[in-house]
């Protein structure tokens, strides 16, 4: 459509004095925002009061019932980078980020609709669907953009906008809970009126993002910087088609070393603050946890833009041996903090835990692009987004399965996690050996010169769909 | 470090509006979650 042609990729070819570093602020600007899906769980209670106002009343939602939102939000999120991602790469950053910025305020918009009709499929639909789009839209797009835009650290642009990911939670919790104070009243719960407000917010935001970003210039490359000639090993100059990138073997790796990684984080993510109480009974008390808890997200935080850009000193395959040989180290530890009764050891050993858990997602856009080139990153990246779909299944599954288990054997609860500490462990010996394996890819994956080309010229590339 | 070397009188107001827009929500979000942290502990 004409009327929408300045989100073109061919109209956001940056200038020559354009700036590269106004692009992470245009990422910021959209995984600040979707970052908030981390902070949705401020609005379950709440929503379990909606008719019973100052308790649940029996019309009211469940819990169980709500947790599916944020669940179906991150399938959704996974699904659509996966499928959109070559979307994605096609039609350049300023186009995505603006259906990203539709799709996830539509998303609070429509469940405002659904909290005022009390229908909980338009909100699974909603925040959900709708929002899970907008999500998986929003996620992988800057993060090819600033790739092409930081050739010579990688790992730190990508960590700058992942990092936005992790920290979107921290303003979003507040700013939840200060919206609902001012929107209710004696009888009503105002979550409708926060959706709508946060949906505007966010559409807004977003909207800056995709005004700002550009993409950069056929050839262009940062002031001073010279691509090496010979590639340095494990860095490929060339690029590999996105669906080509699927037969690699490089491809299944990376995807096993993202999923061990975020099953071994995950899954004690969720259980921090239970874990914490019951390996310490009596010193850790709820309140202590919470606070902990939001201590750690600082560290997942913090890890997302310190790794990354360790990663681009000491090599991408350096950093993932680091967060497996070391995390082996971290889990095997906590029972034997819990032996002694060390909460300074368990803390610390969690937070750098959840420094690499970070680290880990923020890493892999480099390590993809290391592999895969440029030209495609932003669609595998998708691709490789379901490993974190199915982590987010697996984790928590496992953590709460062996939990009740060794519960329902005996166990006492203090030493109820050590089993789950031992698997998580030994999940990332198989993440090591996986890391391994990790080598070039063959030369036979590589597009020809005359691809490349035609596909920086914007032409669609034809026979390889 | 080309982005200072490209950034002219424009580029660097763009720069620190672009970088105060995120920047100042996510420095407020950091120490909100720092200042309960710490309630909780004490």
């Amino acid at each position: 459509m004409a009327i929408l042609s300045f989100l073109d990729k061919e109209r956001i070819v940056a200038p020559p004095a354009y700036s590269r570093w106004l692009i992470p602020p245009a990422a910021l600007c959209v995984h600040l925002c979707i970052g908030q899906a981390y902070a949705f769980s401020v609005f379950n209670l709440p929503m379990t009061k909606l008719i019973g106002i100052t308790q649940s009343a029996s019309e009211d939602w469940k819990l169980t019932q709500l947790g599916w939102i944020f669940s179906l939000a991150i399938f959704v999120l996974g699904t659509s980078a996966a499928l959109l991602g070559r979307w994605v790469e096609e039609s350049g950053p300023r186009k995505t980020m603006f259906a990203a910025a539709l799709c996830f305020g539509g998303g609070f918009l429509i469940s405002a609709f659904g909290v005022y009709l009390h229908n909980l499929w338009i909100i699974y639909f909603g925040y959900g669907v709708l929002g899970g789009v907008g999500l998986g839209l929003g996620y992988i797009s800057p993060v090819s953009t600033l790739i092409k835009w930081f050739p010579d650290r990688p790992g730190m642009a990508t960590g700058m906008a992942i990092m936005g990911f992790g920290g979107g939670a921290f303003i979003a919790s507040p700013l939840s809970v200060w919206l609902m104070a001012k929107f209710s009243t004696p009888t009503h719960v105002g979550v409708a009126e926060t959706f709508i407000v946060m949906g505007l917010i966010y559409v807004c935001f977003m909207m800056v993002g995709a005004a700002i970003v550009r993409v950069p210039a056929p050839g262009w490359a940062p002031e001073g910087y010279v691509a090496p000639a010979r590639p340095k090993p494990l860095v490929t100059n060339q690029h590999v088609y996105v669906y080509d990138a699927l037969k690699t073997p490089q491809f299944w790796l990376i995807w096993w070393i993202l999923c061990l990684n975020v099953t071994a984080g995950i899954g004690v993510l969720g259980q921090a603050s239970a874990m914490s109480q019951e390996m310490f009974r009596g010193r850790i008390t709820a309140v202590a946890a919470s606070g902990l808890v939001g201590l750690f997200s600082l560290f997942n935080m913090g890890g997302r833009f310190i790794w990354s850009s360790t990663s681009d000193y000491i090599g991408r395959k350096s950093t993932y041996f680091v967060f497996f040989a070391l995390g082996t180290a971290l889990y095997a530890t906590i029972p034997y903090a819990g032996a002694i009764g060390s909460v300074g050891l368990f803390v610390l050993c969690y937070a750098v835990i959840f420094s690499m858990y970070g680290g880990g997602f923020a890493t892999v856009p480099a390590y993809l692009r290391d592999m895969f080139g440029t030209r495609y990153v932003g669609a595998i990246h998708g691709l490789l987004l379901t490993a974190w779909s199915m982590a987010g299944i697996f984790g928590p599954v496992l953590v709460n399965y062996i939990r009740e288990y060794n519960i329902t054997h005996g166990v006492a609860k203090a030493q109820a996690y050590n089993v789950t500490m031992y698997v998580m462990a030994g999940l990332l010996i198989v993440g090591f050996v996986c890391n391994f394996f990790v080598k070039s890819v063959h030369e036979r994956f590589h597009m020809r010169a005359v691809e490349a080309d035609a596909e920086v010229e914007g032409a669609p590339v034809f026979g390889r769909q | 470090m080309d982005g200072t070397r490209q950034t002219g009188g424009g580029n660097g107001v763009k720069l620190i509006f672009a970088w105060g827009f995120v920047g100042i929500p996510l420095v407020w979000g950091v120490v909100q979650t720092l200042v309960n942290a710490l309630k909780a502990f004490h």
